[in-house]
């Protein structure tokens, strides 16, 4: 398994708006990822970091060029294939934690499993072993206002995981913690990707990207430098 | 998947319990308000049907009236049997005479109504004994002083708990053996109380208490299989001749057609009940736009969710399907709580204004399913609004 690249960019260019008001926001981007790496993507703002991971999180298509996942060529994809492709392998952790309010820590974290129609008891099941990988059993059945945003993050964190995706995609996943909070964060992150997934950071400190093997730096729409930790081979499970 | 989305949109709306009970407000008085007024309609037009069937279904009335010359000449027992044998397709003609008068028994007294009739004319008002007889024949022919009694005579000076059959009571200067109870008839076409009467047999009302041989009007049965303007131009042809009327002069009595008063009647009270039955229809549809007005509020207010969902991989029609879901679990709620307070309303109603209620599943069903399916028309356009949303540009929202 090592080395085959589960993600791969070729030549990705993506432009906003059109005439004189486009802007190219990436003027051709290449990397690849192979399946278990941990990937963190920096960049100072406007270099192009979020619309990669948008992109990659097949959130949104590349104006040119190829982005292959797990052979699929996502570019020429329509919205709900997509969407399906998320559903499927991909899983989001967000900086504003992005959890539904008044909806218990237990029912946001099925949330994902509605959607691919598994039944209640499954749901229930998969649920609590997430809940149960980030440490917040005792938590299940407090809504998002009753807890701190720690706690938040990692019912966040669970959600990405109950599907058992390929990807955990997470943009800026400390920007919105203190210190202490970020770094119990990163170390579950780290201990996730110990245990075979493959996740893509988007962050500005250097502190949280040290926990990632693989750095992508950009600048002005480029990839400018990708940096390996001899480390990264740690985690993938062969 | 349907069912998931009733359970997500059942949890939505009791997340926002009280928004939701706003919302659906316009839905719940709009069907509440077409339940009731069609229930009491159809109570009306019942209670009027009731009212005319007492008088036959295919019944004449016949009475004199005050001429140019501002004189009335009564009928009397001759134009009576006259009308009776010459006419075909009549079964029955009875005359009836009236008088007010005090009845006492035992102590107690009520002024009411005395009803000079005979068993024939009973017969085609559709009056039934409930307890007793009727006249024997030579009560009727000598005018013998027996009687039978209105639910209220009896209830106004007899003692609940005896029966009166046999009594002997007073009406005016005139003593009578009371032999039979009429079961209740309600209010009579004249708009006098039926039930607060005395009936006598003609004969000794037109002696003892009118002093002549006068009829105040007469009834007529006639046969269905007849066409009732073949009897009625026969029959006016008849008492044309009988009053000795010349071509040209105008009739100096009335015919009234029972049937038709019964059509004209539900006819009206038909179109009463299209009419509030449009003004409820106008309420219904001001509610809807209500609801899509609080589903595009929603919408915009749960831009942020509606992003999640679809990052984590929510298909453009499922979010469509929630949305749409939810103004229709919003809606069929609203109609059912409407179906509910439109019954308790017709039933408190009718009892108040007094007219029989009658249940009608069409109409709360038919109400109840406009009431869902204006979830589906006016949650259509809010629910596809939320399916076309960026997920970047959603979850970006603030």
């Amino acid at each position: 398994m090592t080395g085959e690249p589960l993600i791969e960019l070729q030549g990705i260019t993506k432009t906003f708006g059109t005439g004189a008001a486009a802007f190219q926001a990436l003027k051709g981007v290449d990397f690849t990822i192979a399946r278990g790496e941990f990937v963190a993507v920096m960049g100072p703002s406007g270099s192009g970091k979020s619309t990669t991971m948008n992109i990659l999180g097949c959130l949104d298509v590349p104006t040119g060029g190829i982005f292959r996942f797990r052979g699929f060529e996502v570019q020429k994809l329509d919205r709900d294939q997509r969407s399906l492709l998320r559903r499927r392998y991909l899983g989001f952790v967000f900086q504003g934690f992005n959890l539904l309010a008044r909806t218990t820590a237990l029912e946001n974290v099925e949330l994902p499993l509605l959607y691919r129609g598994e039944k209640k008891s499954v749901r229930r099941a998969a649920a609590m072993h997430a809940l149960d990988q980030v440490g917040l059993v005792p938590w299940a059945e407090h809504t998002p206002a009753e807890l701190s945003g720690g706690q938040q993050q990692r019912v966040a964190i669970a959600r990405a995981l109950v599907t058992q995706p390929d990807v955990l995609l997470a943009d800026e996943p400390t920007g919105n913690l203190d210190s202490e909070r970020s770094v119990e964060i990163m170390q579950l992150l780290q201990r996730l990707n110990g245990e075979g997934i493959t996740i893509l950071m988007v962050t500005h400190e250097e502190e949280m990207a040290s926990y990632a093997g693989t750095i992508v730096r950009f600048r002005d729409g480029l990839v400018e430098k990708i940096e390996r930790k001899a480390l990264a081979a740690v985690g993938d499970p062969a | 998947m349907l069912g998931t989305s009733i359970l997500l949109a059942l949890r939505e709306i009791r997340r926002h319990i009280l928004r939701s009970i706003l919302t659906t407000l316009g839905i719940i008085i709009g069907v509440a308000a077409v339940v009731t007024m069609v229930t009491l309609g159809n109570g009306v037009t019942a209670s009027v049907q009731e009212e005319i069937s007492s008088l036959g279904a295919s019944n004449f009335i016949v009475f004199p009236v005050r001429t140019d010359r501002g004189t009335i000449r009564p009928f009397d027992e001759a134009d009576v049997r006259a009308v009776g044998q010459q006419i075909a397709g009549v079964q029955i003609a009875a005359g009836q005479v009236s008088a007010n008068a005090t009845a006492f028994y035992n102590g107690q007294d009520w002024d009411t109504r005395i009803q000079g009739v005979t068993n024939a004319f009973l017969e085609a008002q559709s009056v039934k004994i409930a307890e007793g007889r009727p006249f024997t024949r030579d009560e009727e022919e000598s005018g013998k002083n027996v009687c039978m009694l209105g639910l209220k005579v009896r209830e106004a000076i007899f003692p609940p708990d005896t029966s009166p059959l046999g009594a002997r009571m007073r009406l005016g200067n005139v003593s009578c053996e009371v032999i039979g109870m009429i079961a209740e008839r309600g209010q009579g076409g004249n708009g006098a109380d039926d039930d607060d009467a005395v009936y006598l047999p003609l004969k000794n009302v037109q002696r003892r208490f009118r002093g002549n041989e006068n009829l105040d009007f007469f009834v007529i049965k006639y046969d269905p299989a007849y066409a009732a303007a073949t009897v009625q131009d026969a029959l006016v042809d008849l008492l044309r001749e009988r009053r000795l009327l010349q071509d040209g002069a105008p009739n100096d009595f009335n015919v009234i057609d029972t049937a038709q008063v019964n059509q004209a009647l539900g006819a009206a009270t038909g179109a009463l009940t299209a009419m509030v039955a449009v003004i409820a229809s106008i309420s219904l549809l001001v509610g809807g736009i209500g609801i899509m007005n609080i589903m595009l509020v929603s919408v915009t207010e749960r831009t942020r969710e509606i992003g999640i969902r679809l990052a984590i991989g929510a298909l453009a029609r499922e979010v469509r399907l929630q949305f749409l879901t939810e103004a229709v679990v919003l809606c069929a709620l609203g109609g059912l709580v409407g179906v509910a307070l439109g019954f308790g309303a017709s039933l408190g109603l009718a009892a108040a204004i007094d007219v029989p209620f009658v249940f009608d599943p069409v109409i709360n069903v038919v109400s109840f399913l406009f009431a869902a399916s204006m979830g589906i028309v006016f949650g259509y356009y809010p629910a596809s609004r939320a399916s076309k949303l960026d997920p970047i540009d959603a979850l970006r929202h603030e």
